[in-house]
């Protein structure tokens, strides 16, 4: 099937099986491959990506449901010379380890902070326990959000 | 032949003047005296010089040998080297390099004697050289072990050392000025008048050069880098999704693939229907391979639905179907024929408790998957005089090996490219997912081969963590332990991981007794004996390796002769303990955690200490006791690595291992039914999420003489700490992993 749909800003049309998830729409057509394959079955958070402004597992969005979708990835959230505060934030408190999981991280707290600027613990446990990081760099996650809510706030 | 030329050894291994306008230093002579007989064997290929500098005109590149699992160890690598060069991070690249007998790990033999890593005596010194000796005989490059920094700290700031002072020396060949006048500052020689000459424009010069030997190295008080909060030189890529992980690479003219073997680990494939899996859109063939099939495809969803809709006749497990047997195999393994070894026989445990009344418990661990969440994957290219491997692995020669003998190359052509992983956990010191890559690729010269893993096969051949089972009996009086002989059955994880790396291990399995027999605590009487059950399913090291079963089974019981006694948990360790070093860290966690302080009703604080790896390390746990469930509000560790390179990524390994050692003791377990996994993806293998975190207080200390590795001695205290901490909270003391099979968590 033929879909149209834009990435990071980008108009993008696909030619790919209509039951294809966005996760390997992204990785192996679109060569996007900041967005990570972890379970397959939204468990670990890694394939995180904007859908129309809000968090959604990519392996879980298939082709079909892409014709005329906004997705943002984390190459369109931000870049080395110009983070987003997320990013700037996971920098500062030096979150990653191995960082596999920490672009789907960066992404749902992204999209968490933009529907709650100023969350507390309990809201930023609830938001980011689908999540996982095998690595456990859990206590800078939640100190690292707090710092991009002050810097999107700011 | 020109593309093998290329990529010839030669190309990675070069004496001071062997590449055109670039140089190479290395510490093979500092390191390795002219009288030292393991020298004599070095052959043709093996340069003089062992580089982990290159300079050229365009720029510096650091090779730093030991992967990056997560852990920060290429980081840490070139923060040592840059030290001693007067480089500034940013100045330099770095490259994983190709596999090298000159890399051998200095550190990796002396865990494996069967001396405490506090015992400094001439026997125990003297088996830890022949160990090494041994390794740098094979030439064992390898990352595992916590040993990145025990193996570089000393010979990476003395190649950084030789190679400034070898460009100073060609600064001053260049200048006429004596080299003692010149100084050298962010990547260039200073001269007096306050003019520089950036060492990528003396590359040339210094590769005409002997290196400068006998470097002495910087005093710690002239350090720059070293102890000093810094980024991680990984971290930007990391937080914006540019790094590329093995998983992410592409090569020109590339196919995709999957494969699916037996679930019954070493099961054989009796048959297969595989015309469903043909007709799926996108899938190209269907190989066999070893113990399964091998799907091809134009992209890694055709390749994973393509395996999916193969109809497979798998064989039987050779290990027991079901799990309750192989607890049973534990069971009947505590028997003279059985006896691995006796690591401990201070005082007499017989006599201590004839007659008296003794307490007894028993310890169960489960098999645990590594579970990394990148799954692992390799992209290999089989051609007629090379293969091309690029992959995340941990003991690159021996991939190399094993890959040739697949493919029928010598393993120095066997070009290995390393990558960054998503983690590990011990998970790629397993080479079944790249031999079976180089076995497709193999089948298809010519193309390169990406091979992705499912989740499910990555859970399906995770080759977990051994079980074990832990026994102990002991005897108190007058408030203090007076005895205590603990016993540990466990299958050799040694055995079945080294068997498949092809590394022969005589003698008993130390892991097995790892974490129980080395703590260094001066009981009046202590036993510690080691049982090797048969072989079950396929195990491998995870993070911390036996440290985990055994070292629960040590603290833990420990911790119930304490309360037996009426002594203070806290205060009776810190009693017992005889290592000074060891003892300080117990009794800063005691400060940090302001043991001793009232708790409110349902709160309570558990204490543990567990030297692994040669690190000694004490947590405390404090927990709430709710009505949906126990809840874990916060831990304090303290540690001592003798240096801390990093403070801040110390921080965060630290921090990780207490969330791996506590995640993984809540709720995670394999097990086997039918003889496979019954534990396929994440949702039923959790570990920790982060709601469950707690605060965790991290102090490094650094009265140890020695410098230790930090990646896993987090992970064994965290349980029997937990467990411990519920005890005091509920009353309740639970012996065996996962611990929600017992109680609830919130």
């Amino acid at each position: 099937m033929q879909a149209t749909f834009t990435v990071n800003g980008t108009e993008r049309q696909i030619d790919v099986p209509e039951d294809m998830p966005l996760l390997w729409v992204l990785r192996d057509e679109l060569k996007l491959t900041g967005t990570k394959y972890g379970c397959g079955i939204a468990q670990c958070g890694a394939c995180t990506v904007h859908l129309d402004g809000l968090a959604v597992r990519a392996c879980q969005v298939a082709a079909r449901e892409l014709d005329g979708a906004e997705i943002t990835t984390i190459e369109g959230l931000g870049t080395p010379a110009a983070p987003h505060p997320v990013q700037a934030a996971w920098i500062e408190h030096e979150v990653a380890q191995c960082g596999y999981c920490q672009s789907g991280q960066i992404m749902q707290a992204a999209s968490f902070l933009d529907l709650n600027p100023a969350p507390t613990d309990e809201e930023i446990d609830a938001a980011m326990s689908g999540n996982l990081c095998r690595c456990g760099t859990y206590s800078r996650i939640r100190a690292a959000v707090h710092t991009a809510a002050t810097k999107m706030g700011s | 032949m020109e593309r093998l030329r290329r990529y010839s050894r030669r190309a990675f291994l070069v004496s001071s003047a062997a590449v055109a306008g670039g140089v190479a230093f290395g510490v093979y002579a500092v390191n390795s005296p002219p009288d030292n007989p393991l020298l004599a064997d070095r052959g043709e290929g093996e340069a003089v010089f062992n580089p982990w500098v290159r300079i050229d005109g365009s720029g510096i590149t650091l090779i730093t040998p030991h992967i990056d699992l997560g852990q920060g160890a290429i980081h840490a690598q070139a923060v040592l080297i840059a030290e001693e060069m007067d480089l500034e991070i940013g100045q330099f690249a770095t490259s994983f390099g190709q596999p090298s007998k000159a890399y051998w790990n200095t550190a990796m033999g002396a865990e494996g004697v069967p001396f405490m890593a506090t015992d400094q005596s001439f026997a125990a010194e003297s088996a830890r050289a022949v160990l090494g000796g041994l390794t740098k005989l094979i030439g064992l490059q390898g990352t595992g072990g916590s040993t990145t920094m025990p193996d570089s700290f000393d010979k990476l700031r003395k190649a950084g050392a030789t190679a400034r002072e070898t460009l100073k020396l060609a600064a001053a060949e260049r200048t006429g000025i004596p080299r003692e006048e010149l100084k050298t500052q962010a990547g260039a020689v200073l001269l007096p008048d306050g003019s520089r000459i950036a060492y990528t424009d003396l590359a040339a010069d210094a590769a005409m050069l002997d290196p400068v030997q006998d470097v002495p190295l910087r005093d710690p008080s002239a350090w720059r880098l070293i102890g000093k909060p810094m980024k991680r030189i990984d971290i930007v890529a990391k937080s914006t999704g540019t790094l590329a992980y093995g998983i992410d690479l592409e090569k020109p003219g590339m196919v995709h693939a999957t494969v699916r073997t037996n679930p019954r680990q070493g099961g054989g494939l009796q048959g297969f229907d595989d015309s469903e899996a043909r007709a799926v859109p996108g899938v190209r063939d269907v190989l066999e391979i070893t113990g399964g099939i091998a799907v091809l495809a134009d992209n890694t969803w055709a390749a994973f639905k393509g395996a999916g809709a193969v109809k497979y006749d798998w064989g039987p497990a050779p290990y027991p179907a079901e799990q309750a047997n192989h607890w049973q195999a534990l069971e009947a393994s505590f028997t003279d024929d059985l006896l691995d070894s006796t690591w401990r026989d201070d005082g007499d445990v017989e006599a201590a408790m004839e007659g008296a009344e003794v307490v007894t418990a028993e310890y169960r661990s489960p098999y645990v998957a590594h579970a990394p969440l990148e799954p692992l994957n390799a992209i290999v290219l089989v051609e007629d005089d090379l293969v091309e491997i690029w992959a995340g692995h941990q003991l690159p020669r021996q991939l190399q090996i094993l890959v040739g003998a697949i493919t029928g190359h010598d393993p120095e052509q066997v070009i290995f490219h390393n990558q960054f992983t998503g983690g590990s956990f011990g998970h790629r010191l397993e080479f079944e997912f790249i031999k079976q890559t180089a076995e497709i690729a193999n089948q298809v010269r010519g193309t390169p081969v990406k091979m992705t893993y499912t989740r499910e096969e990555d859970f399906a051949h995770d080759f977990p963590r051994h079980i074990a089972i832990g026994r102990g009996r002991g005897f108190v009086a007058d408030g203090k332990v007076q005895a205590m002989d603990l016993s540990v059955a466990a299958p050799s994880v040694l055995a079945s991981q080294m068997q498949r790396a092809g590394i022969p291990v005589p003698g008993p399995d130390i892991q097995i007794a790892a974490g129980a027999w080395n703590n260094p605590y001066h009981l009046p009487n202590y036993r510690m004996r080691s049982y090797r059950a048969a072989e079950l399913a396929p195990v491998s090291s995870w993070r911390s390796v036996g440290s985990v079963g055994a070292g629960f089974a040590f603290d833990s019981f420990l911790d119930e002769l304490i309360h037996a006694a009426g002594a203070d948990p806290m205060e009776e360790r810190i009693r017992l303990m005889e290592h000074d070093v060891s003892r300080k860290v117990l009794e800063a966690v005691a400060e940090m955690s302001d043991w001793g302080s009232p708790l409110p009703p349902g709160k309570g604080r558990g204490v543990a200490f567990v030297e692994s790896f040669a690190a000694p390390v004490a947590e405390v746990v404090e927990v709430s006791a709710t009505e949906r469930g126990i809840r874990i509000d916060k831990v304090w560790v303290a540690c001592d690595v003798g240096t801390i390179v990093d403070p801040v990524n110390f921080e965060n390994l630290v921090q990780g291992g207490v969330v791996f050692g506590l995640g993984h003791a809540i709720n995670a377990q394999i097990t086997y039914a039918d003889g496979m996994a019954e534990q396929t993806n994440y949702h039923a293998h959790e570990g920790m999420r982060l709601y469950q975190c707690p605060e965790i207080f991290v102090r490094g200390l650094e009265n140890g003489e020695q410098v230790r590795g930090i990646g896993e001695p987090p992970v064994p205290p965290a349980a029997p700490a937990l467990a411990n901490a519920i005890f005091a909270a509920t009353g309740q003391r639970i012996r065996e992993m996962p611990f929600d099979k017992h109680i609830d968590f919130i």
